[in-house]
């Protein structure tokens, strides 16, 4: 199976992941349409789950959505199993790999030595796929790296077996039968409705409400100690918006190529004007990074004001496209 | 952004390595693009892991003057804090506090120390020692 198994570059670990397991089995389908069709995009600001003292900010849905997700839409047959033990999950791979399986794994970044050094936070819902074992080193598929790495035995234990917030419990999936082909336009114009649903909601956290509410928080932010404490804050978003998994401006245009995907895919020209639409607001996104880090640096004076207006303005942006979004997947006549 | 914007600075935080993203192309299509980064991304990057770095130098330095347990020192090595290491360990919290000073660290029964090391990814010996 080495052989037969096509390693793609991604964005987004787990989007990354299901594309690559879909196509293995027959169904080719872009990352893009994954993430789309899934309904990953979203906005959580969830001040209750701390990293190192720092709140949470997501632009996505929580980890493994979209692999549930795609499996109920797409009635796909997928398996997955947890370990007590850890000797009993890595027994169960390489069971699974010796039948000539693609087996998808939940590890924590933190423990897989070819990760960065510097991008090894103890975040324990990175997915990777394992095509292969040669005697103690797994081949494994990295969704988000450019190649295939190895990884060796004991170290992908470690990684299967972390512990902490969403533990992966040795979490291994695989998929036994062909998909069967899908409905592009009844799946999309179901992702549409639920995305739009979940960031125009009216709760408080969650989508352009929690937009808001995080800008509150950066407005309020203390500066009595010079900064430090608020510049941390500030990176912290930052840094979940365009460095590790949860991609803010990214995902807006991931987000925006599933759009024209699905576009092409159906002929229903709208979703075209809103992917452009959407591009210009990632490109927001990437300038409240840019207004940040120089803050961080001290090349612009520190003011939270100043980006707590920026979040404010995305959150209309987004609103309003969001609204359109609804109006066109609610006009859309199959 | 378009493909000619995508950033291409070399970020040491990706070690070389490459990240994909997406981005305009000329023809209006979005498609994927490999990036070496971008020097916004550095910077927050850097600013979280040197924020660990420091504290990790302080409770070495702590831990040389006695004031602390060189478990302090190993826990934000090792990239964790007391929340995380008292969920990795399965002990309260209050507890992980106490072995992090001196005395408390002192009365550990092997067993546990056995069991922070494998958190943290060391042996027990290595636990003793402020390297």
């Amino acid at each position: 199976m080495p052989d037969s198994f096509v390693h793609a570059h991604a964005s987004h670990c787990e989007s990354g992941v299901m594309s690559s397991l879909l196509r293995h089995h027959g169904l080719p389908m872009s990352e893009a349409m994954v993430f789309g069709l899934a309904s990953a995009l979203s906005f959580a600001y969830l001040p209750f789950v701390r990293i190192n003292g720092l709140p949470l900010v997501s632009y996505r849905m929580p980890p493994r959505a979209i692999i549930k997700g795609l499996a109920r839409s797409l009635r796909l047959d997928i398996r997955f199993e947890t370990f007590r033990s850890p000797s009993a999950g890595m027994e169960r791979l390489d069971a699974l790999l010796a039948s000539g399986t693609l087996v998808g794994l939940q590890t924590s970044v933190f423990w897989l030595p070819y990760f960065p050094p510097d991008l090894r936070f103890h975040f324990n819902a990175h997915n990777v796929l394992v095509y292969g074992r040669e005697r103690d080193d797994y081949l494994v598929s990295d969704p988000v790296g450019e190649t295939t790495v190895r990884c060796a035995r004991a170290d992908l234990e470690r990684a299967r077996f972390a512990k902490g917030v969403l533990a992966p419990k040795g979490l291994l999936y695989f998929m036994t039968t062909t998909p069967p082909a899908p409905d592009w336009a009844g799946l999309g114009q179901r992702a549409l409705a639920r995305t739009a649903r979940i960031m125009l909601a009216p709760l408080p956290l969650v989508g352009v409400v929690g937009m808001r509410m995080l800008a509150r928080q950066i407005e309020r932010l203390p500066l009595a100690d010079g900064g430090e404490s608020a510049r941390l804050y500030i990176g912290n978003i930052v840094r979940m918006q365009e460095e590790i998994g949860t991609g803010g401006g990214g995902f807006r245009f991931l987000y925006a190529s599933f759009l024209q995907e699905l576009s092409a895919k159906t002929g229903y020209a709208v979703l075209e004007g809103l992917a452009g639409r959407l591009v210009e607001i990632g490109d927001r996104w990437r300038e409240f990074a840019l207004a940040s880090a120089r803050m961080i640096r001290g090349r612009d004076a520190l003011s939270p004001p100043v980006l707590a207006e920026r979040l404010r303005a995305l959150a209309v942006d987004e609103k309003l496209f969001f609204q359109n979004l609804n109006r066109a997947q609610r006009a859309w006549a199959r | 952004m378009r493909e000619r914007d995508v950033p291409q600075e070399g970020n040491r935080t990706l070690a070389g390595h490459r990240k994909a993203v997406y981005a305009v192309a000329d023809d209006g299509k979005l498609r994927l693009v490999p990036s070496r980064g971008w020097e916004v991304e550095e910077i927050v990057t850097r600013q979280a892991v040197e924020d660990l770095e420091r504290r990790a130098m302080q409770a070495r330095a702590r831990a040389l003057a006695g004031e602390s347990s060189p478990l302090e020192y190993h826990m934000y090595r090792a990239r964790m804090d007391v929340d995380l290491l008292s969920q990795v360990t399965g002990l309260w919290r209050w507890r992980v506090r106490r072995h992090l000073k001196p005395a408390g660290y002192a009365r550990l029964p092997a067993a546990l120390k056995l069991r922070y090391a494998e958190a943290l990814g060391i042996s027990s010996e290595a636990l003793d020692r402020v390297d």
